[in-house]
């Protein structure tokens, strides 16, 4: 090539000049392009990202900075990005990002816990989280202010914001077996459950807020009656043995039941935060209203064995009351150690009979005062007793009964608590009674019976030995003889033995005998002129039909 | 002029595709009159493409660090990985070596390559005449260990199409792999479009 030999040449040729087709600037659109991504990356999150909460819990067993995510409905809306321990080391803060969507869940009332899986008396919950893990559950409030830190259950409410139903609340004397989350059944349906529970202020009491789940929250009346149904209510009192339970699940977890009580009653539904007593049992729940208590006092003379705090008084068979002390005296005048027992009664158990009495009282004393009527009463033989109310078990009750031959008593009606006379108990007398054959029993000459019992014996004993010495050699003699005898009566009967042998002569001989007279007879049959005639001779013997044939009779042997 | 000539010196250009040797017409946009390529002393506007590329894969490296590029799902276990923390734990795991090798790739090569073009591409405009030579090499290790820097990319496509075993254990990609792939991609246009001559286009210098 020219071009090669000749590099410095003039010939060489000249380039071909084209259109300028790219500006080289149009490369700076690659940077841009990718500053544009990079910043919608960047305002893409900024605008996802919602705020940052706080929460606190006892532990972060589960919990996984960068993992565990926040759920509500089982919806994502945050993740936990750290966790550290407070400051003063009690507490684990677990930092959230909320999502932007999630901004409504920083506030004042929402609330927070961790879902683990859970395996409890009243069943198994979370178990999902056994393979993914733990995360947090979030219930959002429904407060107007915003809040950043939270306080993290330790367990998951019972109930949850916005769920149809009516909370109640429920006092009782103590917990019970009850818990948060304990089930509350209606007809033994599960229709809600304990939210929480807290101490009276006066520490006097307990308090629960239970939440009825919708559309159940309408059987709940204001005359309804709630009872704890908790566990195994095994009571053995002078009623005998009562075992009472809901369910399987509650006599393991415990747990609330309520109904309305029976016949006529207020069945408007209640109110949402309407408030209710917790009663201990079915029994007492449904029992009507019991009214003003009144105290009575009863003094017994005997010893109490078997009378105990809650024993029931009854009035002609109707509970009427309980009994909430016995407390022991001294009489210095009689020196006898007399028991005081004071009972809580609750008059209008008695019903209709109650208000009449009321009304009597009225128009006579012209005030509801019971004492004078009782005073009449007890002038009518009413008396208070210690009764067994159980064999077995030896419980006592305190029964009011008519004793129309008790002595009579003074009564005084207005001593303050009203003093009840008192009267032995029915197994009291039995036990007089008994006390008294004993008595007899005891009475009875038990040794002289004996001594005479003894020497009885041995004059039986002297006897029998007579016997043994006297007659029974005599009669082991008279038993040798009578063997003798019966041997010689056996050797006559044997066959080879004299008697015998002439015995069977003589019965040939008239065997023979019979024959000749037969022959005699028969021949006097056919003859009877013999009688007169005498016999004949014999006639010769008939040729015998045999010999006509002697071939034949030759040919047989 | 004790230096040796250059064709810029003589008026030359040559063409890159056929080897044809032209008088340089000094102008823009000039064509080889025998194949028709594009004729040019220096890659065109190389600096400013060059920094173009390179500014473009810083962009896409910081999502590509900051965004997880793998998603490891085992028993429901759900596990989201960046680059680091894919590393860290393969460190803490007990392969150190993989986790050198993953950081390797991932973390010092690309680096590396912002590092070196970076000096390059200043040294060139400031036109220094500072280690020419080993400049050079520094483009050429640069050249040859782009190819290499896709090993994030791939781990995360191999992964993710074999370990399919829908509850037990799942892999799947996040955004994060794409913008690392972009990175690499753009370095490499970063590194291609950068001229090595322009090292030795500074004056006096060429004994």
């Amino acid at each position: 090539m020219t071009e090669e030999t000749n590099p410095a040449g003039d010939e060489l040729p000249q380039p071909v000049v084209h259109r300028r087709r790219l500006g080289a600037s149009l490369i700076w659109l690659v940077p841009i392009l990718a500053a544009v991504v990079g910043l919608s990356l960047v305002v893409h999150s900024w605008m996802q990202a919602g705020p940052s909460i706080t929460i606190s819990f006892q532990s972060a067993e589960g919990l996984d900075a960068g993992k565990t995510t926040v759920k509500y409905k089982n919806v994502v809306i945050g993740k936990v990005t750290h966790i550290r321990l407070s400051p003063d080391r009690s507490q684990v803060l677990v930092k959230v990002a909320l999502d932007k969507s999630a901004e409504g869940f920083a506030r004042a009332d929402t609330r927070f816990w961790v879902v683990r899986p859970r395996i409890g008396l009243g069943g198994v919950s979370g178990v999902d989280t056994l393979l993914s893990g733990a995360f947090i559950g979030a219930d959002v409030g429904t407060s107007d202010e915003t809040r950043y830190d939270f306080k993290g259950l330790e367990n998951p409410p019972a109930v949850t914001y916005g769920a149809p139903g009516k909370s109640f609340v429920l006092h009782a004397e103590d917990l019970g077996s009850l818990d948060i989350g304990s089930p509350l059944y209606f007809r033994r349906v599960q229709v809600g459950r304990v939210a929480s529970y807290e101490l009276d202020k006066d520490g006097k009491g307990v308090t629960f807020t239970i939440f009825i789940d919708g559309p159940y929250d309408q059987f709940v009346t204001r005359s309804s009656r709630f009872w704890n149904a908790s566990g195994l209510d095994v009571s053995l009192g002078a009623n005998g043995l009562k075992v009472n339970t809901q369910s399987l699940a509650t006599v393991l977890a415990g747990g609330v039941a309520f109904q309305d009580p029976a016949g006529p009653h207020d069945a408007t539904p209640a109110q949402e935060g309407a408030s209710y007593r917790l009663f201990d049992d079915k029994a007492t729940a449904m029992a009507p209203p019991d009214g003003p208590p009144q105290y009575i006092r009863m003094r017994f003379d005997q010893s109490l064995r078997g009378l105990a705090v809650d024993a029931p008084v009854e009035f002609l068979g109707i509970n009427i009351g309980r009994v909430v002390s016995i407390t022991m005296d001294y009489d210095a005048k009689r020196e006898s150690f007399p028991v005081t027992v004071g009972a809580v009664v609750y008059p209008q158990r008695l019903g209709r009979a109650y208000d009449k009495l009321v009304a009597q009282a009225q128009e006579q004393n012209g005030s509801p005062d019971l004492a004078p009527i009782m005073g009449k009463l007890v002038a009518h033989g009413l008396r208070a007793q210690a009764r067994t109310g159980n064999l077995l078990t030896g419980q006592l009750y305190i029964a009011m009964d008519f004793l129309p031959k008790a002595p009579k008593v003074a009564f005084d009606p207005t001593v303050r608590p009203l003093q009840i006379p008192t009267a032995p108990g029915s197994f009291d007398k039995l036990q007089e009674q008994l006390a008294e054959i004993v008595d007899k029993v005891q009475k009875i000459p038990f040794d002289s019976i004996g001594k005479h019992l003894d020497q009885t014996l041995a004059d039986l004993d002297g006897t029998l030995k007579q016997v043994n010495g006297q007659v029974l050699p005599e009669f082991k003699g008279t038993l040798k003889d009578a063997r003798r005898t019966l041997g010689t009566t056996d050797n006559a009967l044997s066959p080879d033995s004299p008697l015998q042998q002439n015995l069977q002569g003589t019965l040939q001989e008239l065997q023979r005998m019979a024959r000749s007279l037969r022959v005699f007879s028969d021949y006097l049959g056919t003859h009877p002129e013999a009688l007169i005639r005498g016999r004949k001779s014999d006639p010769a013997p008939s040729k015998p039909p045999t010999e006509a044939q002697p071939s034949k009779q030759g040919s047989k042997p | 002029m004790s230096a040796l000539p250059r064709a810029d010196e003589l008026g030359l250009i040559g063409c890159h595709v056929c080897g044809l040797v032209c008088r340089d017409g000094h102008v823009h946009d000039q064509a080889c009159p025998r194949c028709g390529a594009r004729l040019h002393r220096r890659k065109s506007a190389s600096a400013s493409r060059t920094w173009a590329w390179l500014i473009t894969a810083f962009i896409f490296y910081l999502p590509a660090n900051l965004l997880p590029i793998m998603r490891t799902v085992s028993l429901g276990d759900v596990d989201d990985n960046t680059i680091l923390s894919g590393v860290v734990e393969l460190w803490v795991k007990g392969s150190p070596d993989l986790a050198v090798i993953v950081f390797t790739a991932s973390i010092v090569v690309p680096m590396l390559k912002f590092l070196v073009l970076g000096t390059l591409l200043v040294s060139v405009q400031r036109r220094s005449m500072w280690a020419q030579r080993q400049r050079t090499m520094l483009y050429r290790l640069v050249e040859f260990i782009g190819y290499w820097s896709m090993l994030d990319v791939f781990v995360v496509a191999l992964l993710t199409a074999l370990v399919r075993f829908n509850v037990l254990s799942q892999v799947e990609p996040l955004p994060g792999v794409v913008y690392f792939g972009l990175t690499v991609v753009a370095t490499m246009f970063a590194s291609m479009s950068f001229d090595p001559r322009l090292i030795w286009d500074s004056r006096d210098n060429d004994d």
